[in-house]
């Protein structure tokens, strides 16, 4: 190469479109190697596994009386800011204290979204925007949903919220808005990171351990043994929904 | 029987244009409301996340379902061929057009997000009883719309007591399907009946009859036409048998949940200790929308005088109102039982009676749809030949 004159760029054209095209390869493949490297459980691009039955088991005789400390996480994980004004604002997750009139016995019991094998949501929702991903987790397409609110009406649960107003702040895995119904995803944008849903995080980070977390299909798992070992209830069994969200204590 | 000539609603300009407007304002009214209400959400309203379905679903569903019944005088013309109601078919059909066209607007413009109608009208989930009542909605349009095209059209009229057929039983699956959208709803202690399909369309017999009454008579003192008196009486007794239907199918709902155990404490809510709900289910449904317009239209001479029919007709439209007020708000205001038997309290109001109060703009968007079913009728009758010119001789003749 002759000697660089004035006036000459400091690199020649066809060096620069070279550089230029292997740093937007790199800016174009960096992000994703990251995510693949995270999503150990599954690949974006690979649908949920239908082997797979995500769920829940919550001993409500180690679910601590006052504490909110699964609730606080739901909302901070998914961007659920409360207002003054309670009987709008958004509960995917809520604490039920129950009381046996007869005997006088207390029960705090965490309540979401079931994830039903058979939902009444999805039955009833009219473009198929309430539906059950091939893992067992019943979601809200948040494109195609209208605002009828026929879900809520159907969930014998009330594990479903409407949003009633604008929305600021939302966590960016976790799209939301006005004018659609929602419910607990079951932390979907972690599962699918192979992170545990905030709530079992955040009991377990206070101590209680009241809440475990895995798939009910696999023999392995640790859900799957408890359930085979100890007596688990389903709330509203009668209704036959076969909830993957079991409870212990009941 | 005798031709009977049609004519367009008459009157002064001034005097029509006048009413068109005041018509107009309430239907402006209602879309500012939903307007309101689609840019503020629904947080302006008097609904939230226990009672999701207020006010405008009250007048929506009421609309629908007296839309189907609006088609019983044609029905009863077409398919039972009672001539003596031949003149009155087309006036009918555009009625159950008009009544499901307000009813509609009501229910799209309270959704969460109205503007996508067109996803609903685009994705379809068949085990859902809405999506069957898209198609069973849009059908009836088209159906009734032939059936009134078919006895317009002196070319085409050999063919209108086919198509009044095929309407007749189109209305009745379509009042199955709205009936269905509660009886199948099996969290809801209030509903989990199959047998609010039918008593639906009892209900559609009723409330549709009525509000046809009261436009008959209404047009027909527009524009002072003759209305034979036994054609009166006739209607008069159609109506009663209809308001006497719904209240044996009241007392046999209400009987079948009270042997049922588990049911006993919404029956005792809706019936003995539900405030508002109870003094509207028995002041309302059953005492002004079912005893007093029954002992109107069965007594000798009230019967006989237009304006007490009128009242009648609309009492049974409010109670009517009432009995959708009960069903749908009051079955939300009772809790969803999670754990049966056991005391309940949340964040959620699991556990506890919830209230409503309906917010001006839902009542507004309500109001709006029976201005816009008003309109149509209205404006189809300027421009339509829909009512008979007089209506004496033809009946006397037939009689």
């Amino acid at each position: 190469m002759s000697a660089q004159r004035p006036g000459d760029p400091l690199i020649s054209r066809r060096a620069f479109v070279t550089a230029s095209a292997a740093a937007l390869v790199t800016a174009a493949l960096a992000p994703g190697v990251q995510l693949i490297t995270l999503a150990t459980a599954r690949p974006s691009n690979e649908p949920a596994s239908k082997t797979a039955r995500w769920g829940l088991l919550i001993d409500t005789t180690r679910c601590q009386k006052g504490c909110r400390d699964c609730v606080t996480a739901c909302g901070t994980e998914n961007g659920l800011q409360h207002s003054s004004r309670p009987s709008t604002d958004p509960q995917w997750l809520r604490i039920v204290e129950m009381k046996d009139p007869k005997s006088g016995r207390t029960q705090s019991v965490p309540m979401m979204c079931q994830h039903c094998a058979h939902p009444p949501c999805v039955d009833v929702c009219p473009t198929g925007a309430s539906f059950k991903r091939a893992d067992g987790i019943v979601l809200v397409d948040r494109h195609i949903c209208i605002g009828c609110r026929y879900c809520m009406m159907a969930c014998p649960y009330k594990a479903r919220s409407f949003v009633h107003e604008e929305l600021t702040d939302q966590r960016p895995l976790v799209p939301r808005g006005k004018g659609c119904v929602e419910g607990c995803t079951l932390c979907v944008q972690r599962i699918d990171r192979d992170r545990e849903p905030a709530c079992v995080e955040a009991c377990r980070a206070a101590g209680h351990d009241a809440m475990l977390f895995g798939d009910l299909n696999d023999p392995k798992s640790a859900i799957a043994q408890r359930v085979a070992q100890f007596a688990t209830s389903q709330v509203r069994a009668d209704l036959k929904l076969d909830p993957g969200v079991r409870y212990m204590g009941l | 029987m005798p031709a009977i000539a049609m004519r367009e609603l008459g009157g002064t300009s001034g005097r029509y244009y006048a009413l068109l407007a005041a018509i107009g304002v309430f239907v402006a009214l209602g879309l500012i409301a939903c307007v309101y209400m689609e840019t503020h959400g629904h947080i302006v309203t008097g609904m939230d996340n226990q009672i999701v379905w207020g006010m405008p679903h009250v007048f929506a569903v009421f609309l629908i379902v007296a839309a189907s019944g609006a088609l019983n005088v044609a029905s009863t013309a077409s398919v039972f061929g009672r001539a003596v109601y031949k003149p009155l078919a087309p006036l009918s059909a555009l009625l159950a057009i008009a009544l499901l066209a307000g009813g509609l607007s009501v229910l799209v413009l309270d959704l969460g997000r109205p503007e996508r109608i067109t996803v609903a009208m685009t994705h379809f989930n068949f085990s859902s009883i809405f999506a069957w009542n898209i198609f069973l909605y849009t059908g009836f349009f088209a159906i009734v719309g032939i059936y009134l095209w078919f006895m317009l059209d002196r070319t085409m009229n050999r063919h209108a007591t086919r198509a009044g057929l095929v309407a007749f039983v189109w209305r009745l699956v379509l009042t199955t399907g709205t009936g269905s959208i509660f009886g199948f709803l099996v969290a809801r202690e209030a509903y989990d009946s199959a047998l609010l399909a039918p008593m639906f369309i009892v209900f559609s017999f009723a409330y549709g009859t009525a509000i046809f009454m009261l436009t008959l008579l209404a047009a027909h003192r527009w524009d002072e036409r003759p209305l034979a008196e036994d054609l009166l009486q006739r209607l008069n007794r159609l109506l009663a048998l209809f308001v006497a239907a719904v209240l044996y199918f009241v007392t046999v709902f209400h009987l079948t949940k009270l042997y049922v155990a588990r049911f006993h404490d919404i029956e005792r809510f809706v019936l003995l200790d539900g405030g508002v709900f109870t003094a509207l289910f028995w002041l309302g449904q059953v005492l002004l929308g079912g005893i007093v317009p029954l002992l109107i239209l069965y007594h000798p001479r009230l019967s006989r005088s237009r304006g007490w029919t009128a009242f009648a007709a609309a009492f049974v439209v409010l109670g009517g109102m009432a009995q959708m007020y009960v069903t749908i708000i009051g079955a939300q205001v009772y809790p969803i039982a999670l754990f049966p038997g056991m005391q309940e309290a949340s964040s959620f109001f699991d556990g506890e009676i919830h209230t409503y109060a309906p917010s001006f703009p839902e009542v507004l968007l309500g109001f709006g749809g029976f201005a816009i079913a008003a309109a149509i009728v209205l404006i189809a009758l300027r421009v339509l030949r829909l009512l008979p010119e007089r209506l004496d001789t033809a009946v006397r003749s037939e009689a």
